[in-house]
């Protein structure tokens, strides 16, 4: 469903992708793992636009993304849950749910929606007219993640979702990814930690300064002993 | 009831009076610093283009028959595509090519051209605007109003109530706030910013015409430069609100209208003499300077914390 090929990507003269290419299919979790730096977040940015390629091929369904203006990348079916979780601060809960839900025009759709978020989290429903500046970060990042699920995505890019959060938390927005993988929801994950990345994937790419190093199912590079040094502190 | 406190509740009103303009101008200088963190410096001269466009339209309208408060519409109408053709002719483009700092000089450089251009189309002599609207004065006890104070007020107070709930309460408005927050996060929810930032000047310019009807009312005068003073005063009211809130705009709006409002009245007899009425701007301008040493991001703005 996502295919990327030989993307190129510049800031200034720094080329921070070299020649990236990943496929994401449909109803898979993909894993993007890598040291800081390495490009993870920039891909992302690219995928969705919020960057511009300087060259290759981003094709989600047939359609070319580097061709779509930046906020239509959504209404596509693709949601991107960002790096520090970005949820509006100064909005309540229910307000950024809503904003999530913006493309969407059908007010019982968008109802049954929040509803749904609010069973994956069910604390957010407590907190709904709290503004999410007040949240605690692990609530931000479930906001976050609800507000992306709020416009039906077939795909969610999630960048650094358990950035911060405790070992608890942590296993708590994995287990989310994981029902949505049940519910069949695509997911591509970025994450610096890699062995929870790599135990929920389905497949993973390993980036390096820029470059794909290494690819393949998740449970063999689990496995690989260059992964494990430099990633899994074994 | 002493004459005192009719003199005293007469100011207060005239400070809400001239607060209420500020505070229109003032919302507009904020969101639009708000949503593109940009000082339209040109924003004051949307108060000039809207004092011009009453002054025209007045007669076109009563000449072909039609009530003289159509040229308010009228004057909002234009008021608003010149702001959306000031922010796509000028700031769009450097927005996206150059840095702040050339921003900010290109909407000086537009202030400068829209009091220049009116000065070469108008003449720089004032012209008299045409009275809109007459409120009969109330007297109530002892204290005679001025009917356009009361109604200057209203419209400001109306209008304000009406930007409160388009910002709270409707789609359009959570996504102008969401653009001002969070601008790349609100791309991602599929709001199309730069249609954002079209409806920002429009709202802003509108109410800049507003502001002038409410103006004109009391000054009925048209000058190129009608706006300069004007707007300045309403940036520091921006400021002192905190730049970026809206409430804080009108708050800022209105405690600068009564601070300038009452030490007119009051300044020259508190300082037995030395300081005179003259003095009422450099206060205004010195609540600025104080503000930013005190609390620079003003008395409802937020601090805005580091990015994690």
């Amino acid at each position: 469903m996502l295919r990327v090929e030989g993307l190129n990507v510049f800031y200034g003269a720094i080329h921070a992708l070299h020649d990236i290419s990943l496929t994401v299919n449909d109803g898979e979790v993909v894993s993007l793992i890598g040291a800081n730096g390495a490009g993870k977040t920039t891909t992302l940015h690219t995928i969705t636009h919020l960057k511009e390629a300087q060259s290759g091929i981003i094709e989600y369904n047939g359609k070319d993304l580097r061709k779509a203006k930046d906020n239509t990348i959504i209404s596509m079916g693709m949601a991107h849950v960002p790096e520090g979780r970005h949820v509006f601060r100064d909005m309540t809960v229910q307000e950024n749910l809503e904003m999530g839900a913006f493309i969407l025009n059908d007010k019982a759709v968008i109802r049954k929606n929040m509803d749904m978020v609010f069973e994956y989290f069910p604390r957010l429903l407590e907190r709904r007219r709290q503004s999410a500046g007040t949240l605690s970060g692990g609530e931000q990042q479930m906001l976050a993640t609800g507000r992306a699920l709020m416009s039906n995505p077939k795909i969610v890019l999630m960048d650094e979702p358990s950035m911060g959060l405790s070992p608890l938390l942590v296993k708590e927005i994995f287990k989310i990814i994981k029902t949505l993988h049940a519910n069949g929801i695509t997911v591509l994950l970025v994450e610096q930690n890699a062995k929870m990345a790599l135990s929920i994937a389905d497949r993973a790419y390993v980036l390096e300064t820029g470059s794909i190093s290494m690819s393949g199912k998740a449970s063999d590079l689990l496995k690989d002993e260059n992964v494990k040094k430099a990633y899994l502190g074994a | 009831m002493p004459d005192q406190i009719v003199t005293f509740i007469l100011q207060v009103l005239n400070g809400l009076k001239i607060g209420s303009v500020y505070a229109l101008v003032a919302l507009g200088y904020t969101m639009v610093y708000g949503i593109i963190k940009l000082i339209n410096f040109a924003h004051g001269d949307f108060i000039m283009v809207g004092s011009y466009a009453l002054l025209y339209t007045m007669p076109i309208m009563v000449s072909l028959g039609m009530p003289a408060w159509i040229a308010v519409v009228m004057a909002i109408a234009i008021c608003v595509l010149v702001g959306i053709t000031v922010e796509k002719v000028a700031y769009k483009p450097v927005r996206k090519k150059g840095t702040n700092m050339s921003a900010l000089i290109t909407a000086i450089a537009m202030s400068l051209f829209l009091e220049n251009l009116a000065q070469t189309i108008f003449g720089a002599a004032p012209k008299p605007v045409g009275t809109i609207f007459t409120f009969p004065d109330m007297i109530i006890g002892k204290v005679k109003v001025n009917g356009n104070t009361i109604l200057t007020i209203i419209i400001g107070v109306s209008v304000m109530i009406a930007l409160q709930f388009f910002v709270r309460k409707t789609r359009l408005g959570k996504s102008m706030r969401a653009v001002s927050e969070d601008g790349q996060a609100a791309i991602l929810m599929g709001i199309n910013k730069n249609r954002t930032i079209t409806m920002t000047f429009a709202i802003g310019s509108g109410l800049a015409a507003v502001a002038s009807l409410m103006y004109c009312a009391s000054y009925p005068q048209a000058t190129p430069t009608i706006g300069a003073m004007l707007g300045l005063k309403a940036f520091v009211a921006a400021v002192l609100g905190g730049i970026g809130s809206i409430p804080g705009a009108m708050l800022g709006g209105i405690v600068i209208g009564l601070v300038e409002s009452l030490s007119k009245a009051y300044i020259g007899d508190l300082t037995g003499g030395v300081i005179t009425s003259a003095f009422s701007d450099a206060i205004v301008f010195g609540i600025l300077i104080v503000v930013l040493l005190v609390k620079p991001s003003g008395i409802l703005g937020k601090n805005i914390g580091e990015k994690v």
